[in-house]
């Protein structure tokens, strides 16, 4: 333990001076790089130079047809008439075409970014989990032995998920959208711990990028509105109430509709912001022992000390909300579902 | 600032790799997995009712025992006061006859007794009559004139009666 200590102050004291190299720390490039998505994946720097691994750039031009190429193509600058925008212009850090007035025109994009190979790799993951889950139950007698190790871990969370949650929530006919709502848990947690990870293939922020958890809300929109019973429906557009609300102007319907879209709204901004805040606050954690490399080892070390402790505790409690939000949304689709089957109640 | 601006590029990744993704576990994953749950719960609820249900059984055997035991002790003290009843009706009725017999012979032998005296009596009757009549034959045939000479006669003729009923008993 007192080896481990002293270790880890020597590695501590090193830092300011490996740091000294660096001339200006720019804080939001660093944040930005993180938390956004890219062409390819940056790992790390080696003497200065980046270490990062190219990814494919797939776009679709309208004066230029298809292009299909290595990320690393465009680090000289124009490659195939494209190039990535630069700082300050609207599509900054995107993939542009030139066009014939010398405005920038933004191709479309279906490149494989950091972000797209993240999701992959995750997805990835949450399949081998879940299918070698599911392949322990073929190969064994689930009534004679009870599954150990991840199998049983994983088991126990679709029990829990799926009685606590999804029974409660959902209703009487809850086996339906089960499938669905463990596959959200699980696509979530695994991509929202895989986010935590620091480095490759980890450390995509993935479930703090809003397309991803938009695609999540239009799934639940659809479950919740594509099974929706009658009664639901006459809630929505002809609900319990005075006439007039109604009736020459549907202010309640109308309102009704919004809800509608703000309950899967609530959900994609719920996860999304609550992601990103995560990834943000502990990349500002570490961005101090960077920040501080200025004010001199003595103030520095310290700091970084603070701040590496600030960053396990921020790391602990992002691992409890990666877990929470995929908690959350589980259970909130779960509700909207439960509320699209409610009967009407005797009167 | 392209935070909150979905980029179209990964949704249609996202919407086709969640949809795979969807596919897969929703087709190959879950089911299996919630089935061998439910039905391992199920075996477990099962086995549980069915253990009570043997508890109850096990109760209601032991109940049953002890109901055959206390019928059969019942039983016993039922024969047991049968049997001792028989018994005394059977020493009883046995007693019964026995005073029955014992008064029969009591009665015959009282009979026969009084048979007897009455033969003995009638005997004595017959012999003091012909005692009598021999003493009248007698006193008859003899004529006697005084008194004194009678008084002797008949202790004579007592004398002789008795010396034959001694000497020679009819």
């Amino acid at each position: 333990m007192k080896k481990l200590r002293l270790i880890f102050v020597a590695l501590l004291a090193l830092l300011p001076l490996s740091l000294r190299a660096e001339e200006e720390f720019d804080m939001q490039s660093f944040i930005f790089g993180h938390i956004g998505d890219s062409y390819e994946w940056h790992i790390t720097e080696i003497k200065g130079k980046p270490v990062s691994i190219p990814l494919p750039v797939i776009v679709h031009s309208k004066t230029s047809g298809w292009h299909c190429f290595l990320s690393s193509k465009l680090e000289e600058g124009e490659y195939q008439g494209l190039h990535i925008a630069p700082a300050g212009s609207k599509y900054e850090g995107k993939v542009v075409e030139t066009a014939a007035d010398g405005s920038e025109i933004r191709p479309f994009d279906l490149s494989i970014t950091k972000n797209v190979l993240g999701l992959m790799f995750n997805s990835l993951l949450v399949v081998v989990l879940i299918l070698g889950c599911a392949r322990w139950y073929r190969r064994h007698d689930a009534l004679q032995e009870a599954p150990t190790g991840i199998t049983g871990a994983v088991e126990m969370l679709v029990a829990s998920i799926t009685n606590d949650v999804i029974k409660e929530a959902v209703g009487k006919d809850y086996e339906k959208y089960a499938p669905y709502l463990l596959t959200a848990f699980f696509f979530i947690l695994i991509n929202n711990i895989m986010g935590i990870v620091p480095f490759f293939p980890g450390g995509a922020n993935v479930t703090g990028n809003i397309a991803v958890t938009l695609v999540l809300a239009v799934f639940t929109f659809l479950m919740v509105n594509l099974f929706g019973n009658k009664h639901y429906y006459k809630d929505i557009f002809w609900p319990d109430v005075p006439v007039f609300l109604k009736a020459p102007l549907p202010i309640m319907p109308l309102i009704e509709i919004l809800g509608m879209f703000t309950k899967p709204f609530s959900l994609m901004v719920r996860l999304f912001a609550n992601m990103l805040a995560g990834h943000i606050m502990i990349l500002c954690a570490v961005a101090i022992i960077f920040l501080t490399a200025a004010l001199g080892p003595l103030l520095n070390g310290s700091l970084s000390l603070i701040a590496v402790l600030f960053g396990v505790f921020l790391d602990c409690l992002e691992f409890l909300v990666a877990f929470l939000q995929a908690y959350v949304f589980t259970m909130l689709s779960s509700i909207f579902i439960g509320l699209a089957h409610q009967e009407p109640e005797p009167e | 600032m392209s935070l909150i601006t979905p980029d179209s590029g990964l949704i249609i990744w996202m919407t086709l790799i969640f949809g795979i993704v969807f596919f897969l576990l929703a087709r190959f994953g879950f089911p299996m997995i919630s089935g061998s749950v439910k039905a391992r719960s199920e075996k477990i609820s099962e086995s549980l009712r069915q253990a009570d249900e043997a508890r109850a059984q096990l109760a209601s055997i032991a109940q049953e025992q002890q109901k055959m035991m206390e019928e059969a002790r019942r039983e016993q003290a039922a024969l047991l006061r049968e049997a001792s009843e028989a018994r005394d009706a059977m020493i009883a009725e046995a007693k019964a006859q026995a005073g029955a017999e014992a008064e029969k012979i009591i009665a015959d032998a009282r009979e026969r007794i009084a048979s007897e005296r009455e033969n003995a009596m009638r005997d004595i009757r017959r012999q003091v009559a012909i005692l009598s009549m021999d003493v009248a034959e007698k006193v008859l045939r003899k004529d006697l004139s005084d008194d004194q000479e009678q008084i002797q006669l008949i202790d004579r003729l007592l004398d002789e009666i008795s010396e034959r009923k001694t000497g020679n008993p009819s």
